[in-house]
């Protein structure tokens, strides 16, 4: 069992990954010198990012540090040009996106797409029809729907949504695999406050209730603050500083990065 | 959805009613247009008026219509292929072709029903194999959206070399030419059965064989792309990596389609190779191959319905039409559907019939509230 600080959260420290494999941690997803580069950009350079089972970790860093390069490295979206992916203690590097989906591992994209052409129900249903038919799967999208506020709009095609609507049915959808670590692009971009504390609410109970470890990406201050365990920063492609939200909401050299200046 | 609520209804109203809905529910769906009681009427009408149509226009009529027909298992191989399952394919004529030219070698080599039976077979088999081939390739190989259209038009047009050059006679299998450019032009007419137990299809027979194997085939597609399957066609279609983040594996689907795809092509070409005695390398031209992409834009890609309409109709058009100028008349409805009318023809037509029910207040009571085709306005 890793250190844990005085709030009682896991420790993170950027344990090695033949350490991770080991029984005695409770590491769920670890990153071993994770690389990716475009041609002659390096995306992310040697990442060491880990996430612990039930933990909520946000993601921050300015555009281009290489957070969603490093989510689709770790759905297997993106080859890595070299470096490892563990998950639960096996390597996940050569798999297959949907393998790794089929572990335990999902993510909702930036851009919200539903089908618009379905309805929310059809939209609900194919996720989990993959696993559940019959009424185990009638109770399943119901549930889900339920649980996104989509009850009253199951009838109606998921175009017809609002934009916060629309996010709130693809966490939903993400959800209904009942993965073990949800990856979450920017879940609250362009919505407003309302919308905003709507989502905030749900992860933070799939996370409380349902014990699901998660890693948000996210510009939002606020709603870093308001549901993250622990945050890591990213830049230039590498972690910059990780540790708990109010150490580094308060740390001088994270908030230059932010605003342009050099370290 | 009032569709599945109805599962767990018990047995309501007169068995037979259940049944004919239980029927219908497979064949229906979001994925199809035309999931009401006046559609299916509207159906049987329709392939009944195809069923009389010999009777009524005569032997030579109905098999040159029946060209058509066999057009649309083509039309109807991309529609699934590029309609449902997103894939662009501009070589679907290189399953129809390699299928049509297959069951020219076995055909003329075993010119027996059995022999003949078997091209039947081996042909269909032979399209499937390519699409198998070339799909597992490209899809396992990650290639995807506007490359895949590239090698597939590019197969075509290098098959079409290919067998253009074989005239000589070390292109002969067994004791069917290959012909080069002139293709084959000694294939049998089509027969299914073993010794003195055979069935040749000509002119009108073959015109009904073809029009049952259509319905049945326009049936099962419906049946496919209204099931679980279907729907993660669909949404691969839409948006392949979100479809993976669901656990679905993208590649294999497509590659099943594809070969699927493949399949129906080749059922095509096989029945195109026997309606004429002939296939040349012809079938792998440019103008051939754009052909099916026409029909389909022009019907609509997202409607098998559309497909089988597009096609026959514009077929018959041009066939009727005669010369250069069909081709030019049918580029021109081309691009006056991808500018006008980019979803096609059926949806639209049935879009508006469903805006002209709804405005003159008279909901078709059997289309029941699971219609999920919602109006766009």
């Amino acid at each position: 069992m890793s250190a844990r600080d005085p709030a009682g959260r896991p420790n993170v420290q950027h344990t090695p990954a033949h350490e991770a494999t080991g029984p005695d941690t409770d590491t769920l997803l670890q990153t071993d010198r994770l690389r990716k580069d475009f041609g002659g950009f390096t995306a992310t350079d040697c990442i060491d990012f880990s996430v612990d089972e039930g933990q909520l970790r946000c993601l921050i860093g300015p555009n281009g540090a290489g957070k969603s390069t490093l989510l689709k490295l770790v759905t297997g979206t993106y080859a890595p040009t070299s470096g490892h992916v563990y998950y639960d203690g096996i390597e996940i590097t050569d798999l297959e996106p949907h393998e790794r989906v089929r572990r335990g591992i999902s993510m909702k994209f930036q851009v919200p797409s539903v089908y618009g052409d379905l309805t929310v129900r059809e939209n609900a249903r194919l996720p989990i029809q993959r696993f559940a038919g019959g009424d185990e799967r009638r109770r399943r999208v119901d549930d889900a729907l339920a649980a996104a506020g989509l009850a009253g709009y199951a009838d109606v095609p998921a175009s017809a949504l609002s934009h916060g609507q629309q996010q709130q049915l693809e966490i939903g959808m993400a959800a209904a695999l009942e993965p073990d670590l949800l990856l979450l692009d920017e879940p609250v971009a362009g919505l407003d406050v309302a919308e905003r504390d709507a989502i905030a609410e749900r992860v933070t109970r799939l996370n409380r209730e349902r014990g699901i470890a998660f890693v948000v990406i996210e510009h939002d201050t606020d709603f870093v603050a308001e549901i993250a365990d622990e945050v890591t920063v990213l830049h230039n492609g590498d972690v910059f500083r990780e540790g708990p939200v109010d150490e580094i909401e308060a740390d001088p050299a994270v908030q230059r990065i932010y605003l342009g200046g050099e370290e | 959805m009032a569709t599945e609520a109805a599962d767990g209804g018990g047995p309501g109203g007169g068995r037979g009613d259940a049944t004919l809905a239980r029927l219908r529910r497979r064949f229906e769906g979001p994925n199809t247009v035309g999931n009401s009681r006046s559609f299916w009427i509207g159906f049987a009408v329709a392939v009944l008026a195809l069923v009389a149509y010999p009777l009524a226009v005569g032997s030579y009529q109905a098999s040159r219509f029946s060209l058509f027909l066999v057009y649309a298992f083509l039309g109807l191989s991309l529609s699934v292929v590029w309609g449902y399952a997103g894939v662009l394919s501009f070589g679907q004529v290189v399953f129809f072709g390699v299928a049509g030219y297959t069951f020219g070698v076995v055909s003329v080599n075993f010119a027996t029903p059995l022999g003949i039976t078997a091209a039947f077979l081996l042909g269909i088999v032979g399209g499937a194999l390519m699409a198998a081939v070339l799909g597992y390739f490209m899809f396992y190989g990650g290639v995807r959206d506007v490359y895949v259209t590239i090698i597939t038009l590019v197969s075509t047009l290098v098959l079409h070399t290919f067998m253009a050059q074989t005239a000589g006679d070390e292109w002969t299998i067994g004791t069917a030419a290959l012909g080069g450019f002139n293709g084959m032009p000694t294939i049998p007419t089509l027969a299914f059965g073993v010794g003195p137990v055979a069935l040749t299809f000509d002119s009108v027979s073959f015109y009904y064989l073809v029009l049952a194997l259509l319905v049945a085939t326009y049936l099962g597609l419906r049946a496919l792309v209204n099931s679980d399957y279907g729907r993660v066609m669909v949404a691969v279609r839409e948006d392949e990596d979100r479809t993976r983040m669901f656990g679905y594996d993208v590649k294999r689907l497509k590659f099943t389609v594809f070969t699927v795809g493949g399949a129906l092509a080749g059922l095509s070409g096989v029945l195109y190779a026997s309606w004429g005695n002939y296939v040349s390398p012809q079938v792998f031209e440019l103008a051939f191959a754009s052909l099916p992409v026409i029909w389909v834009s022009v019907g609509g890609r997202k409607t098998l319905l559309g497909a089988v309409v597009a096609t026959v109709g514009i077929e018959f058009f041009r066939n009727s039409l005669g010369g250069e100028w069909a081709f030019v008349a049918v580029g021109t409805l081309l691009l006056v559907f991808i500018l006008g009318l980019p979803g096609g023809i059926v949806p639209w037509l049935h879009r508006t019939y469903l805006d002209l029910r709804e405005e003159s207040g008279a909901p078709d009571p059997a289309d029941g509230a699971d219609a999920p085709e919602v109006s766009e306005s």
